[in-house]
């Protein structure tokens, strides 16, 4: 997901017994449904948990706006061109109310962005991957926000009131993300010729595995899966989200007449839900410690719009700052 | 050189003349830049005609560990609510 397998600390869940008095009063309130705020009381290892959580979210909203903005100035048209524009602008808004969630847990902005130019803190492996096409736009919103949503709409009940907050303005804009994508898909694979149909079907043959890994494996045995549950900053586990994903997704390419590149996909009957193939679990843990196709570019060129930037926000400062002094003076 | 610019609170007012509520916060230099920027990241979808912005470092909230002793005085307190008396059948509206 945009926050993917976050540590947690925990070398095992403790029972409410083995907690201190203060602690079990904070389980307690999680555990009652009652949101955790800034101010409040919480567990060290909490804390920093859900720092870790949200910056790697945040962080997954901004470089995402890189494969998208890639295709901004190439759109096929005037009004693709603006939807595009304002759904990558969404993602920045994203990352902004993401760090603004995260700062009210005792970090500034900048260390959350050094962090990340330093390559200490990760983001979403699926970013990591090119749009050569523009059906790529057209797959990531289906399929990439597809999956943010499926995410991200039980975050809106999670236990921390800024990052549940922040996950609801999100989900109000995120449908619009998924159903550009689905349209500029239907026109390409409905309304389109043989060539722009075939690239879309490329497109999903590149997309559909890595749009399935963003989910992270499976989290049956983790203990820091676990933990994050009973802390309610993780609501369903990572194969239950997958499984959601696919069903949804399987009649949708139906629909567009692409085909899911997986042999194995077949619909089980016994079970309700579709059974899918394996999952190249090298592809994703070699793209997590940065081999994937674009993580160099991708932090560079976070790195540099952050230096290039600079003089900006500096100005910006100084301008503020003198003309705070002319004020005080005058008065 | 190398300073953070400071986070502000915004407050939006919607169209339907309700009272400004809070909706996050944003960096800025000043609070000029605050609002412009508060535009861009809180009313991309018409969510508001009007905005406060406020230095979050001016904020000041009431704390946790107060909660019993501000709140706890009203809990009791049920007459402050309509549904407390009962209304006669006989009288249909009141
Ligand atoms: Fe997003
Ligand atoms: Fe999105």
């Amino acid at each position: 997901m945009y926050a993917q397998m976050v540590d947690t600390g925990a070398n095992k869940v403790r029972g409410l017994e083995e907690m201190s008095a203060q602690e079990r009063a904070f389980q307690e309130r999680i555990d009652a449904g009652i949101k955790i705020e800034p101010k409040d009381w919480m567990p060290e290892a909490y804390r920093k948990t859900l720092i870790r959580q949200i910056s790697q979210h945040a962080h997954s909203e901004i470089v995402g706006m890189l494969p998208e903005g890639n295709w901004i100035s190439r759109a096929p048209s005037l009004k693709r061109k603006a939807i595009l524009l304002a759904k990558v602008q969404d993602e920045a808004g994203h990352g902004l109310y993401l760090y603004s969630a995260a700062e009210t847990l005792g970090v500034s902005r900048d260390q959350l962005v050094d962090e990340l130019h330093a390559g200490r803190a990760k983001y979403s492996s699926i970013f990591n991957y090119p749009t050569l096409t523009w059906a790529d736009i057209g797959t990531i919103g289906w399929l990439v926000d597809g999956a943010a949503i499926m995410n991200q709409i039980p975050l809106c009940r999670c236990s921390f009131g800024p990052y549940s907050r922040a996950m609801i303005r999100v989900c109000k804009e995120e449908s619009f993300h998924q159903r550009q994508g689905y349209d500029l898909l239907i026109s390409l694979c409905r309304d389109g010729t043989a060539e722009q149909k075939a690239m879309a079907q490329d497109a999903l043959n590149r997309w559909w595995w890595p749009a399935l890994m963003m989910f992270g494996p499976s989290d049956a045995e983790s203990v820091h899966s676990a933990q994050s549950q009973a802390w309610r900053i993780k609501i369903f586990s990572n194969d239950e989200l997958r499984q959601r994903f696919v069903d949804q997704t399987v009649p949708q390419a139906e629909y567009l007449g692409l085909t899911i590149p997986d042999p194995d996909l077949k619909w089980n009957a016994e079970r309700g839900h579709y059974d899918f193939g394996a999952i190249d679990w090298d592809e994703f843990y070699n793209v997590l410690k940065g081999n994937g196709p674009c993580n160099r570019e991708r932090l560079r060129a976070r790195r540099q719009a952050w230096e290039d930037g600079a003089w900006v926000r500096d100005a910006a400062i100084a301008h503020a700052e003198k003309r705070a002094a002319r004020t005080a003076q005058a008065a | 050189m190398k300073k953070e610019w400071p986070l502000w609170e915004v407050f939006i007012r919607s169209q339907h003349g309700l009272a400004h509520k809070h909706v996050g916060s944003t960096h800025a230099p000043d609070a000029e830049m605050a609002i412009k920027n508060a535009r861009d990241v809180y009313t991309r979808r018409n969510e508001g005609v009007s905005i406060w912005v406020v230095k979050s470092a001016d904020v000041v909230a009431s704390s946790p560990g107060d909660k019993e002793a501000l709140f706890e005085p009203a809990q009791d307190k049920i007459y402050r609510h309509p549904t407390f008396f009962p209304v006669p059948e006989e009288v249909k509206h009141m």
